[in-house]
């Protein structure tokens, strides 16, 4: 399939299409592509859901879709794993909790790798979700795992930031240890058909108690159950409650800025470490001497003082 | 697409009514370590679901494992799903107890190697590794 077909084919409702340019875009390829969605994108939200393994995000994206598409409204969901920093490769399953979707042409559902990459992880998930939004789905969906900085800075990419919590993984410091609670606009405690859950919601609620007045907007708390259901249409109603509110505030406005002024860093970023890296791979002899502080200096004015090194790869696929 | 050094994306698959999937998630685990990226749907899967999946994941390879003998009615259905789908081009294979005879059947209409029992795991993504790469030739 060629590139320009694969635009067509997006354009036109394809899902062969559709599956090709996510990957395109996924292998930084998306330059032709992107350009061609511009007037497609921005109609409609896009939330993140993360939590930690085995909170049960999978199961309770499943059971929105369920909800959603009980509404009518079409979603595309993009999940995000982790990739073996030793192999490079990933074992994708999130997919086994959604599968009862597999079959409803109004869902779309793509696995991730995470590919370890720093930065880029996040650049090629918006832009995965740009494909999936010019392709014309209402609900635009990205479930991470809780961890680590790339995974974060997905969910800085949403517009609305679900946090999954479960009963029985530590005390209520626990889940203020993992910093995620800092970006969340709905917190969500699952399994609420298991003991504990209603000890997990005083704790979260004291904990809430406890934040510095003033910062950001406390994220409401939801008690669910993906298994049972229960929950799940007063969660549904919270978001897009969550939503308007956001907008309303001018949140949204604020967030999408600060995005584009974090994309923006990220790939400077990204393009600033390959040269960084091929510097060190050319001057790596020469630099063993060096006590560790003189040679970063010693780097960084080799790598500001002249403009070109290594491998000119930049702005990988975004312009 | 892209050249050479993009990752291979498998679609590991349990299709049909058969429990036993350590087999399926032995070779998952192994091409994940052989640098794969590899998506699993679980138990019970139709050959629809299986088609579509492919579909929406742009995979590479499609590897179905099965033991409960309904091979010869489920794989040509999958095959038929994947072509509709327009991908008629995805390395299709298969691993299961599967006798040998249906196995040259099946090899001679669209599938890639069917293995069996005992195989070494490494043979698998050796196997992958090469048809991957003539195709991307």
């Amino acid at each position: 399939m060629h590139r320009q077909e694969i635009v067509r084919g997006l354009l036109a409702g394809d899902f062969r299409s559709l599956g090709r340019a996510l990957s395109l875009v996924e292998e930084g390829e998306g330059g032709e592509l992107l350009p061609a969605l511009g007037d497609r994108l921005g109609r409609h939200g896009r939330f993140g859901v993360t939590g930690a393994p085995g909170a049960g995000k999978s199961s309770l994206l499943s059971a929105l879709v369920g909800h959603w598409r009980l509404r009518g409204e079409t979603v595309g969901v993009l999940a995000v794993d982790p990739s073996s920093p030793f192999s490079g490769g990933a074992l994708l399953g999130d997919r086994i909790r959604m599968q009862e979707h597999s079959l409803d042409e109004g869902v779309f559902i793509r696995s991730m790798a995470s590919r370890g990459a720093v930065g880029g992880l996040a650049d090629a998930a918006v832009e995965m979700v740009d494909v999936l939004e010019a392709f014309g789905f209402d609900r635009l969906v990205v479930e991470t795992v809780g961890a680590g900085q790339a995974e974060i800075d997905v969910m800085e990419a949403c517009d609305l930031v679900l946090v999954v919590l479960q009963p029985g993984a530590g005390d209520g410091i626990q889940a203020m240890k993992a910093g995620l609670l800092e970006i969340a606009d709905l917190l969500v405690l699952n399994k609420a058909d298991l003991e504990g859950s209603t000890r997990l919601e005083n704790e979260v609620r004291e904990m809430l108690e406890l934040r510095e007045a003033g910062i950001g907007r406390a994220p409401e708390v939801c008690l669910v159950s993906a298994k049972t259901g229960r929950g799940i249409p007063e969660l549904a109603e919270e978001i897009d409650a969550c939503f308007k509110a956001l907008g309303e505030d001018g949140v949204l406005g604020k967030r999408r800025e600060q995005r584009r002024k974090e994309a923006i860093k990220r790939m400077a970023r990204s393009s600033f470490e390959q040269k960084l890296e091929a510097l060190m791979v050319e001057n790596g002899e020469k630099l063993k001497d060096f006590p560790l502080r003189e040679g970063a200096r010693w780097v960084l004015e080799k790598l500001f003082s002249s403009p070109s090194h290594g491998k000119n790869r930049e702005g990988d696929g975004r312009t | 697409m892209k050249g050479k050094d993009r990752k291979i994306r498998v679609l590991v698959a349990k299709p049909g009514l058969d429990g036993h999937d350590r087999g399926a998630k032995i070779v998952a685990a192994t091409l994940r370590d052989h640098g794969m990226e590899v998506i699993y749907t679980g138990l019970h899967q139709t050959p629809e679901q299986i088609a579509r999946t492919a579909l929406q994941e742009d995979v590479d390879v499609v590897g179905l494992s099965i033991h409960s003998g309904s091979h010869m009615t489920l794989f040509p259905m999958i095959y038929k799903e994947l072509e509709k789908l327009g991908l008629g081009d995805v390395l299709l294979i298969a691993g299961g107890i599967i006798p040998q005879e249906d196995r040259a059947k099946l090899e001679a209409s669209g599938f890639g190697r069917i293995f069996g029992p005992g195989t070494p795991t490494r043979e698998i993504a050796t196997y992958i590794e090469n048809e991957i790469q003539k195709k991307r030739q």
